[in-house]
């Protein structure tokens, strides 16, 4: 008897961009940040970068200043509740829609 | 080397020379002397593994998905309401195709509580896919963990080599011990095709959609049917590579030689009695008995019920008049589970069996031979009509008590 060679079949997938689509269209709330408030932004130093750390979707950039890749936020509004500079505000996804993202 | 020691120290003992890398075990209630004798192993360093004491069987087997996910030889043990708790895990341990492998010292389950031997535990988790292997004396008990281990890396799918509590995990029998190096050459190291590798990451068993639908490489992935369909599949193959395992095993150790079932005088019986686990010994005094009186008559002892070896069953039951299945197990509300399959394997036939069905040994009632006898010789003496409707063995009702 012929031995079976098994292949089995499982749910694993490799961690990349878009895995789970563009998660940035569940969004209802917008996080825009204010760079006259934002710490690194406004000191030109490595601080901070709260933001960049507790996003769960990891879509904030560890850079001067951050950016958010609205591809993928899905606008949870975690950024803007942890920044110790209240430099994040959330606002209506509908209020931004047509303008240059 | 033959010892003499009890049921728990067989599969222990067998889970050592299989060199298992991972215990997770809840150590109390319903727990048996088994992982305490595998600690005992650990700590006296002959055996090499961790020995991770959890607080819940729940966790038991979550601990070793995790150790299995990253590429070990997991092992846990368990018992009736400690086995109904990991339910959960058991279906992510087999979904996730992971090679682990469970002793279950079969026990009633409650409510009302109760810690002795019958089958309800392991064949109310005959659906979640799990291989069930049960050992009818201890020799089979250390034998079948060793195979077990080897079964399950094969088809990736993990089993559960169940046996009797108490009346095998508690009692002492003679079994031989095989040598080291000889299941080192049976049963290789573990190689996982997929585990958890820090330099090739990866996502194992997240939302997997109704679909197909291409991965971040663009190659299709499969959805959760097509998924599950490759297990159904792989466990119905897993009857071949079973039977090719118990062969090698046997060239090696020159033990096996029945993966499926066990026939005591069946060539030439009328009647059959069939059973699981130690209950099928058991049988075979009746059946000698009944030999010695002129009936032709025979045991079956099943040895794998899931996947379940329907073509075994068949060829070993075709052709009788009676088929009487005795089970410690009921699916309620309608009949044994065992009787169920049996029955369904015996519809294809032209020419089928009758088949009576008996429950006993429910919470550890004790099993006379006397009663075996008396069952065996009223139904041998009614093969008249298949009854769906099971009798019970050694009920002792009284109307007037309810509790
Ligand atoms: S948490 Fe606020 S202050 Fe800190 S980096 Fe982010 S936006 Fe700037
Ligand atoms: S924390 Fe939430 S709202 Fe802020 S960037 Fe990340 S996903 Fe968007």
């Amino acid at each position: 008897m012929a031995t079976k060679t098994y292949c089995e079949m499982i749910s694993r997938s490799q961690p990349g961009p878009g895995d789970g689509g563009n998660t940035g269209s569940w969004r209802v709330k917008r996080p825009i940040i204010d760079y006259d408030k934002c710490i690194p932004a406004k000191t030109k130093k490595r601080a901070c970068f709260t933001c960049w750390l507790l996003c769960p979707d990891c879509v904030v950039s560890k850079t001067i200043p951050p950016a958010i890749n609205l591809d993928y936020c899905k606008g949870c509004g975690i950024c803007a509740e942890e920044c110790p500079a209240g430099a994040i505000e959330m606002v209506d996804e509908a209020s931004q829609t047509g303008k240059e993202k | 080397m033959h010892i003499i020691e009890s049921g728990n120290v067989a599969a222990a003992t067998g889970v050592k020379l299989s060199r298992v890398q991972v215990i997770a075990a809840y150590p109390i209630t319903p727990q048996t002397p088994l992982t305490e004798k595998l600690s005992e192993f650990v700590e006296s360093e002959q055996l090499t593994a961790q020995y991770i004491p959890v607080e819940s069987e729940h966790s038991a087997m979550a601990v070793c998905i995790a150790a299995s996910t990253a590429g070990t030889r997991a092992f846990t043990a368990t018992s009736a309401n400690g086995l109904l708790y990991m339910n959960e895990q058991l279906h992510w341990a087999v979904g996730a195709r992971l090679p682990i492998v469970t002793c279950v010292v079969n026990r009633g389950i409650g409510a009302p509580w109760t810690v002795w031997n019958d089958q309800q535990d392991s064949m109310a988790q005959r659906d979640v896919g799990w291989i069930q292997l049960y050992a009818s004396d201890h020799q089979q008990i250390i034998d079948s963990v060793i195979k077990a281990f080897r079964l399950a890396q094969t088809v990736s799918i993990p089993v559960m080599v169940c046996y009797d509590g108490y009346l095998l995990s508690h009692t002492y029998m003679p079994f031989d011990l095989p040598e080291q190096s000889e299941v080192d050459a049976f049963l290789p190291p573990f190689v996982p095709k997929h585990f958890l590798d820090p330099e090739n990451p990866g996502n194992f068993n997240t939302v997997t959609l109704p679909d197909v639908r291409p991965g971040v490489d663009g190659t299709m992935r499969p959805g959760y049917i097509e998924i599950r369909h490759n297990l159904h599949q792989d466990l119905r193959a897993a009857l071949d590579s079973y039977a090719e395992i118990d062969r090698e095993f046997e060239q090696r150790f020159g033990r096996g030689g029945s993966p499926f079932v066990e026939q005591y005088r069946c060539d030439d019986a009328r009647f059959v009695a069939v059973a699981v686990g130690s209950l099928s010994y058991q049988l075979r005094d009746v059946i000698d008995t009944m030999r010695e009186d002129g009936i032709a008559i025979g045991v079956m002892g099943v040895q794998m019920y899931r996947p379940f070896p329907d073509q075994a069953v068949a060829s070993a039951l075709a052709g009788k008049e009676c088929v009487i299945v005795f089970e410690k197990a009921l699916s309620y509300g309608n009949q044994g589970p065992l009787y169920s399959d049996i029955k369904s394997t015996l519809y294809r036939m032209d020419d089928r069996p009758i088949i009576h069905n008996y429950i006993l040994g429910l919470g550890g009632r004790e099993i006379k031979t006397q009663q075996l006898l008396d069952a065996l010789t009223e139904s041998c003496a009614r093969p008249a009509a298949i009854e769906d409707t099971p009798r019970w063995i050694g009920l002792k009702l009284q109307e007037e008590h309810h509790g």
